[in-house]
C-alpha cells in the first residue's frame, strides 16, 4: 500500500489539478474563468508527461561527462512545444472573448444565451 | 503614463540587456537550456515592456505594424525554405547534414556533416525565434487597449 | 520528495484559488504565480528547457495577455454572490442551479475516479524500465551527439529529429497570430 502511494501520488495530484481545470471549464459561467480552467488543465497534462520522463538518478538531458543516466528528452521536447501552443490558443480565446464582450456587453455564458434567446424570439415574432 | 519617470528610466536601461539575453538564449540552444522559443519570447517581452512603459503610440514607432506583420510570416517561410534547401542539396526534407554538399564536394567528412547540422539547427532556432517574437508582439499590440478607444 | 510534494500542493491551492476568485485580475495573477512555481517543479524534474519556457511563456506572456484582455472587458465576474451560492429568490431557478452543479460535480468526480483507476497500470514514478524509456529515447540519448553534433538532447529532438513537428508548431503560432489580427485589428480605410 505504501509502495503504491509512493509510486503514484504525483499522478493523483496531477489528476486533482486536471479536475479543478475541468470543473472550471464546465461549471463557470464567466468566459475568462473558462480560459483559466483550460490553462490549468493543460498544465496538468504537461506535468503528467514530464513526470513520465523522469528516471531515478537521471540528470538533465544535456551531455555531461559525469552523467551515467539521463532523463528521457522526448517528453521534454513535446511539452516545450505544447506550452507555446497553449499560449497561442489562450491568445485566440482571449481575442474571441474581447469580440464577444464588444458584441454582447457581457462575458457570462448564461447572459449571452439569454440575449441570444431573446433575439431568436424577436426574429420569429 | 506621463508621470512614470522611474519605470521609464529603468526600462530604458533594462531593455538592451533583455534583448542581449534573448539573443544569447537563441544562440546557446544547442549547448544548454534555451533555444528559439524561449529566446523569441524573451525578445518579444522586451518590446512588450517598452510598450507598457512608453505607451502604444511610441511602441508603434519602434515596431511598425507593417514590420511585425512581415516578420510574422517571414519565420514560417524561412523554415520551409531551409527544408527546401536540404532537398536541393540532395538530402531529405529538413535533413541538415545534407547541407554539407554546399561547402564540401564529393564525400563529406564527419566534420563537414557536423558543421552542416549545426548550421541547419542554428538557422531553425533563429527562424523560430523570429516567428515567436513577432507573433507575441503582434498579439500584444492587438489585444491591449488602444489610447484612442 | 517532501519539497516536491509541498510544491505540488501549493500549485493545487493556487489553481483552486484562481478558479474560485471573483476578481478576475487577481485570478490572472494567481495563475501567473502558479506557472512560476510550476517552473520550479520542472527544474526539480530536470526538465530545464521546459522550465525556461514555462517561466517566460506561462508566467510572463500569458499573464500579460490576460491583463490586456481584462483591460478591454470587465474586471469582476457578474452576478454577485447570490447566483454563485444558489440563493436566488426564484425557487425554480434556484433548484435548476443546484441540480446543474450537482450533475457537474458528479461528472468531474466520475472522470477523476476513472483516471485514478487508470494510473494503477502506469509505471511507478522514476521507473527506469518504463516503456517510455525503452524505444526511441535510448537512441536519442546515445546517438544524437554524433548524428547532430548538439549537446542538448532536447534541442536535437526538437529541431533535428522532429523538425517536421516543429514546422507544424511554428505554423500553429503563426496561425494564432493571424487569427488574433483578423479578430481584433480595426479596419481603416
Amino acid at each position: 500500500m505504501i509502495e503504491l502511494v509512493a509510486g503514484k501520488y504525483n499522478y493523483w495530484i496531477y489528476i486533482v489539478l486536471m479536475m479543478i481545470g475541468f470543473y472550471a471549464m464546465i461549471a463557470k459561467e464567466n468566459l475568462i474563468k473558462k480560459v483559466i480552467g483550460i490553462n490549468i488543465f493543460q498544465a496538468a497534462v504537461f506535468l503528467f508527461y514530464v513526470s513520465m520522463a523522469k528516471v531515478t538518478g537521471g540528470t538533465a538531458p544535456i551531455e555531461w561527462h559525469e552523467a551515467h543516466v539521463y532523463d528521457n528528452p522526448l517528453p521534454h521536447a513535446l511539452m516545450l512545444t505544447g506550452i507555446v501552443v497553449s499560449v497561442s490558443t489562450t491568445a485566440v480565446a482571449l481575442a474571441l472573448i474581447i469580440r464577444i464582450y464588444g458584441a454582447y456587453g457581457t462575458m457570462e455564458e448564461d447572459r449571452i444565451l439569454e440575449i441570444n434567446e431573446g433575439r431568436d424570439m424577436g426574429d420569429t415574432l | 503614463m506621463k508621470e512614470h519617470t522611474v519605470i521609464r528610466a529603468v526600462s530604458r536601461i533594462l531593455i538592451p540587456f533583455i534583448q542581449l539575453f534573448a539573443l544569447y538564449v537563441i544562440a546557446h540552444g544547442d549547448l544548454g537550456p534555451g533555444g528559439g522559443f524561449q529566446g523569441g519570447v524573451i525578445f518579444g517581452a522586451s518590446i512588450i515592456l517598452y510598450v507598457i512603459a512608453f505607451g502604444m503610440k511610441d511602441g508603434r514607432k519602434v515596431v511598425a505594424e507593417k514590420t511585425s506583420d512581415i516578420l510574422n510570416s517571414t519565420g514560417v517561410l524561412l523554415y520551409v525554405l531551409i527544408g527546401l534547401l536540404c532537398l536541393l542539396a540532395g538530402g531529405a526534407y529538413l535533413e541538415y547534414t545534407s547541407l554539407a554538399a554546399f561547402f564540401s564536394g564529393g564525400e563529406h567528412s564527419e566534420h563537414a556533416k557536423h558543421l552542416a547540422s549545426h548550421l541547419g539547427i542554428y538557422g531553425i532556432e533563429i527562424v523560430i525565434g523570429i516567428t515567436v517574437a513577432a507573433v507575441m508582439i503582434t498579439i500584444f499590440f492587438e489585444a491591449a487597449r488602444h489610447e484612442d478607444d | 520528495m517532501a519539497l516536491d510534494l509541498i510544491l505540488l500542493i501549493i500549485i493545487v491551492i493556487c489553481a483552486f484559488a484562481a478558479v474560485q476568485m471573483r476578481d478576475l485580475l487577481s485570478a490572472a495573477l494567481v495563475l501567473g504565480a502558479c506557472s512560476l512555481i510550476m517552473a520550479v517543479i520542472w527544474t526539480r524534474l530536470n526538465a530545464v528547457d521546459v522550465a525556461f519556457t514555462e517561466a517566460s511563456v506561462g508566467a510572463g506572456i500569458t499573464t500579460v495577455l490576460m491583463i490586456a484582455a481584462l483591460s478591454r472587458t470587465r474586471r469582476g465576474e457578474e452576478g454577485g454572490e447570490e447566483r454563485d451560492m444558489g440563493w436566488v429568490h426564484d425557487g425554480a431557478a434556484n433548484k435548476r442551479f443546484i441540480f446543474r452543479h450537482i450533475a457537474m460535480l458528479i461528472v468531474v468526480l466520475v472522470t477523476m475516479g476513472v483516471l485514478i483507476y487508470g494510473t494503477m497500470d502506469m509505471p511507478d514514478f522514476g521507473d527506469p524500465d518504463a516503456p517510455a524509456h525503452t524505444h526511441v529515447a535510448r537512441r536519442y540519448i546515445e546517438k544524437s551527439r554524433e548524428e547532430t553534433g548538439v549537446k542538448n538532447f532536447v534541442t536535437a529532438v526538437l529541431v533535428s529529429y522532429r523538425g517536421y513537428d516543429t514546422l507544424g508548431e511554428t505554423t500553429v503560432i503563426f496561425t494564432a497570430g493571424i487569427a488574433v489580427v483578423l479578430l481584433l485589428r480595426k479596419q481603416r480605410r
